[in-house]
């Protein structure tokens, strides 16, 4: 706080008021500026109230501030004059054009004198002077008031004119403290340190204004689905499987699978085939000769598919169409492990797809797969593990329709009822893995394994409403998408 | 999924009922099939001539339902299949029992197979259809179903090829060829002349429809071909058929010839066409069998129609589902599917005897017959319940240490992508001022664009793609991606390996070359393990053709072992790819890390 809002408001404290705030100005030797500034400040607050007052006052000519400071002219000249006198000329080159005004009063209050005989030299005649004129004007100047009649004398000296000047007229205000606080509009370390953050009051703060933006990093909004939808498999106490093999033989791919070799999906116009490495050559010979003989005529129950299996289309390497592929090594080596123990596997990983990309196909795309192996599990289990998972992803609505899946039977299509669309959508598909595909592998008759399957990207499209696929996965994904997408609330249900 | 299109009016004439479209719909829920598009003739031909709504054409008012079949399920790919399996379904109907007509052996039409056949497509499987009624519909769907069978089960008649004849115009026996094509000239159907066969292939290959399937016998020095006894042409198979024995709205007997290269599925494609067709015969769902002689000389009488056995305990059926049902309950539901049960006589454990008609070659295994009980049970019905055992979740350590790195990066600032595995040659090379080293990369044999040739051996041409795409965003631009590359590898059963990388690219008026390398600190820092060691000075110089020489270096372990390489990127490859600010690559091995 200012000494001179101190003042002020001391001065108003003690039951003193301020007329004109020019003159309350000169009275502190402080410009009416400073004042100024003081008063706004404090009528912001209406700590004072202040009134506008405008009034013409009589100010100092250029010349009279000369006088003000050196004196009159007659006084100027007295003083250049030496006991013994001294001539015009010397006196004009000292006094200059004072000399002329200051010889008229001087002469005329007898103060000078001339050498008889000798015009040209001066005489002083007093040892001392009163200089009125200067009186006059230090008063005038300090806002008293002043004779008319010496107001007119000094009015046609040229000495003073009329001004038009503003001030105010201040008293108490409404909010009226003797001492104000100053607002904080932060708080720094040195409020801290000396303690006078327990005064501190803040300055209003403009909310409307936006924070300043900041440097972070950003994870891609669909690998945040990702880890949303892994949290819910290990919450379900899922293992994950290793899918990091992007390639892979037709074998595992297909006809592991106990998916016939003139099945549409081995067709190159659905299927990413090799030409280096084109072909697996180290297939587990035993289990082959296996997979070669339910396709071809059956066994475990089943009568087969009755055709003459090639081994060719077995090597055919590929980039694998699904993650399935991996299930079935997955579950091959737990064949192999005895005893048996049941297991609950899941990945989220690539698969890649021969097919034209368009707003909600890619070539490649995140698939997710989930199985439990275990002896007599049930369709009544895989709904009821369909409804725990699914619940978890905000689809708490399903229903199940029959489907044909080489490789699974039953075979369920999963629909979901949409709120928004207000339809039923097809989120996924799942099943029982066949016999033929499971007791090849060595399985103890009565292990059943139920599965499902979906892609991340469609209910990833979904859940943030976008509608090119393109736009979520890809190089042609805009940074900006990526910067402002919402955190996922997947599993906060 | 094959999709039918059947006309509304007539299916649910068919099926004996009307259904509102809502009504209709949950039936083909439960069923297992789906009406994917309600649409008119007019509306078809409309989209195909891409006019608008107003746009005066040809063709039919009445409404087509367009409805998705399983692909396994040849016996609904007409209306008469599809609709005798909804009226079984709804108790309407019992499945009806297809007989082969009790004619003596030797007046049976014959078939003889002459070995050169062997050498192009050696089976052939026939059947008669006796006493036929068509009308135009009838006839139509007669034809569509040879062609949904051709694209389906005969995969492009590669496997099965149909021909079918009107029989009062030939005379049999018949013999089943395979001849030079010089050697067989005869009308093709739709055509006025006669061609030579080799010449008709020429002429085929303007032909939008049928040129497609020349592929299959056009090498062959030899063509497989079907005569009557008066050497008249029935068929070129799989190509076309002869014009002389063509059928007709009028034809009242038919000759159908499946010639094949895998028997089992000619066996079913001329069961589902006889079963299906039998329905306008004068004897209803009988059919009039031939004899194929083999070259050989051994006799088979086609179709078989007889029903397949299966015999199975009744927990076999309800345990997979959850249900507990009785053994007259489980029959009757598989009755409802057209697989005719009965339960056996048994002291212990009920048992069903199932026969399996020739209708639903879909069914190999028990396993189908809990399908089919499951959906006449209704999957919405089946009380759900849960897995009992107990298991432990867990993640793969490297996929785990992989999201831990994904957070390191991205708390140090720098925003994720995801990018394609599969690129072009040009970009995974050439770009990058790389050679095309035929050592490493993963090449695709039949990719449909430049854009899948390969699969990358490094993430750097993604990230530079991903930063050209956002090239207006502004400045600095910190990308990071973790993702794997493929190269090839011997010691891995399918000859190539999936490698997990960090990368990471900085782009600005300035290089960033050391904001890189305070990344790599950064990285360093925290993988740093008893196994993962780095000594003082782990970058080291190198000269690589991606880089400016002497800003670029690799990153070493203190034994020695690089895990990873940067640099400021050339401008001869910033130029390429369309960047016009310099930029720093980084790339890390995170499986030497884990």
């Amino acid at each position: 706080m200012s000494d001179l809002e101190a003042s002020l408001l001391a001065h108003l404290n003690s039951g003193g008021d301020v007329p004109d705030s020019r003159s309350y100005a000169s009275s502190l030797g402080v410009t009416h500026k400073e004042l100024e500034d003081v008063i706004k400040s404090l009528a912001a607050f209406r700590i004072v109230e202040s009134k506008d007052i405008t009034k013409e006052t009589w100010v100092l000519t250029d010349e009279a501030k000369g006088y003000l400071a050196s004196g009159s002219p007659e006084a100027q000249l007295l003083a250049a004059i030496p006991p013994e006198g001294a001539s015009k000329d010397v006196l004009k080159e000292k006094l200059g054009s004072i000399l002329d005004i200051g010889m008229k009063t001087a002469a005329k209050n007898k103060w000078i004198g001339f050498e008889k005989g000798n015009k040209d030299l001066v005489l002083r005649k007093v040892d001392t002077i009163k200089d009125e004129l200067q009186e006059q004007l230090k008063r005038l100047e300090s806002g008293e008031v002043l004779s008319d009649k010496v107001i007119d004398d000094l009015k046609r000296r040229k000495l003073i004119m009329k001004e038009k000047t503003s001030c105010y007229a201040l008293k108490k205000g409404p909010q009226f403290v003797a001492k104000r606080k100053k607002l904080a509009t932060d708080v720094t370390q040195e409020h801290l340190r000396s303690g006078d953050w327990k005064d501190l009051e803040f300055k209003d703060y403009n909310f409307g204004a936006q924070g300043q933006p900041i440097s972070v990093g950003y994870v891609q909004p669909l690998l945040e689905v990702r880890e949303e939808i892994q949290n819910i498999f290990l919450q379900m106490g899922f293992t994950e499987m290793p899918t990091n093999n992007y390639v892979e033989s037709s074998f595992w791919n297909f006809d592991a699978l106990y998916q016939p070799q003139q099945h549409p999906a081995r067709d190159s116009h659905d299927t990413f085939f090799l030409q280096a490495p084109a072909t697996t050559k180290q297939l587990i010979e035993a289990y082959l000769e296996k997979v070669k003989e339910v396709h071809q005529c059956g066994g475990y129950g089943s009568k087969g598919y009755g055709y003459d299996w090639k081994r060719d289309e077995a090597e055919k390497n590929l980039l694998r169409t699904h993650t399935t592929a991996v299930s079935a090594r997955m579950l091959y080596k737990l064949a192999q492990e005895k005893p048996f123990a049941p297991k609950r596997y899941y990945s989220i990983d690539r698969v890649f797809r021969n097919e034209a990309v368009d707003r909600t196909h890619l070539a490649e795309f995140h698939q997710i797969e989930g199985l439990i192996c275990d002896y007599g599990l049930t369709l009544g289990d895989l709904i009821g593990v369909l409804e725990d998972f699914f619940s978890r992803l905000g689809m708490s609505k399903l229903r199940f329709k029959p489907a044909y899946n080489p490789y699974t039977e039953p075979s369920m299509e999963i629909f979901s009822y949409h709120e928004g669309l207000k339809k039923w959508v097809e989120v996924g598909n799942s099943g029982m893995f066949r016999p033929e595909m499971l007791l090849p592998m060595g399985l103890p008759e009565g292990v059943n394994v139920i599965a499902w399957g979906l892609s991340l990207e469609r209910p990833t499209m979904i859940l943030y409403g976008i509608d090119n696929i393109r736009d979520l996965f890809g190089p042609k994904v805009d940074f900006n998408l990526i910067k402002s997408n919402p955190l996922c609330r997947l599993g906060l249900q | 999924m094959p999709t039918v299109s059947v006309g509304r009016d007539r299916l649910y004439a068919a099926l004996g009922r009307t259904y509102t479209q809502e009504e209709f719909e949950a039936l083909c829920f439960e069923f297992g099939i789906e009406l994917d598009d309600v649409t008119t003739e007019k509306a078809i031909i409309r989209k195909e001539k891409h006019l608008d709504d107003d746009g005066d054409v040809d063709g039919d008012d009445e409404v087509i339902y367009k409805i998705e079949v399983a692909a396994n399920r040849y016996d609904l790919l007409c209306i008469e299949g599809l609709a005798r399996s909804l009226r079984v379904f709804t108790g309407t109907e019992a499945t009806p029992k297809y007989k082969i007509s009790p004619i003596p052996r030797d007046s049976m039409h014959r078939m003889y197979v002459k070995p050169q056949t062997s050498q192009v497509r050696p089976y052939v499987v026939c059947a008669v259809l006796r006493g036929v009624t068509f009308d135009e519909a009838r006839y139509n769907s007669f034809i569509d179903l040879q062609d949904k069978l051709h694209q389906n089960i005969c995969r492009k008649r590669t496997l099965v090829a149909i021909g079918t004849h009107d029989l009062d115009t030939v005379k049999g026996p018949f013999s089943y060829e395979a001849l030079p094509p010089q050697e067989i000239n005869f009308i093709p159907l739709k055509q006025e002349e006669s061609f030579r066969a080799d010449k008709l292939m020429e002429f085929y290959k303007s032909d939008m429809k049928l040129k497609k399937f020349l592929h299959i016998i056009e090498n062959s020095p030899v063509y497989p071909v079907i005569y009557d006894s008066n050497r008249t042409v029935l068929s070129l198979p799989p190509i076309i058929n002869g014009a002389h024995s063509a059928i007709t709205l009028n034809t009242r007997n038919v000759f159908i010839e499946c010639t094949a290269t895998d028997l089992t599925k000619a066996k079913i494609v001329l069961n589902t066409m006889v079963t299906m067709f039998s329905e306008y015969c004068e004897n209803k769902f009988e059919v009039e069998p031939v004899e194929v002689v083999s070259h050989d000389g051994s006799k088979t009488i086609y179709p078989d129609l007889s029903c397949y056995k299966m015999e199975v305990s009744l927990s076999e059926i309800v345990g997979p589902i959850g249900i507990s049902l009785d053994e007259t309950q489980v029959v009757s539901l598989l009755n409802k599917m057209q697989l005719q049960a009965e339960s056996c006589a048994s002291k212990e454990e009920p048992r069903i005897s199932v026969s399996v008609p020739p209708t639903r070659s879909d069914i190999l295994h028990a396993r189908d017959l809990v399908e089919d009980v499951a959906i006449a049970y209704g999957y919405n019905n089946v009380p759900k319940s849960k897995p009992k055992c107990m298991t432990i979740g867990g993640r793969q350590p490297l996929n785990r240490f992989s999201d831990k790195l994904r957070a390191e990066v991205a708390r140090a600032g720098y925003m994720e992508v995801l990018t394609f595995t599969l690129c072009s040659r040009e970009e995974n090379f050439d770009m990058l001022n790389r050679t095309q080293d035929v050592n490493k990369a993963v090449i695709i044999a039949n990719p449909r664009t430049s854009e899948f040739e390969v699969v990358r051996t490094s993430l750097m041409s993604c990230l530079l793609k991903t930063l050209k795409h956002n090239i207006d965003h502004p400045r600095p631009i910190k990308i990071f991606e973790v993702g794997d590359v493929v190269t090839l590898d011997g010691s891995c059963d399918v000859g190539a390996s999936n490698n997990r990388r960090l990368a990471a690219l900085y782009c600005n008026s300035q290089s960033g070359f050391e904001e890189i390398m305070g990344l790599v600190d950064r990285i360093v820092k925290v993988v740093r393990a008893p196994h993962v060691k780095f000594g003082q000075n782990y970058y080291v110089p190198t000269n690589e053709p991606e880089f400016f020489p002497k800003r670029q270096c690799k990153i070493v372990t203190s034994d020695g072992k690089q895990i990873g390489y940067l640099g400021i990127v050339h401008a001869e490859v910033l130029r390429k790819f369309g960047i016009p600010d310099p930029c720093t690559f980084v790339e890390i091995d995170v499986e030497a890390l884990l």
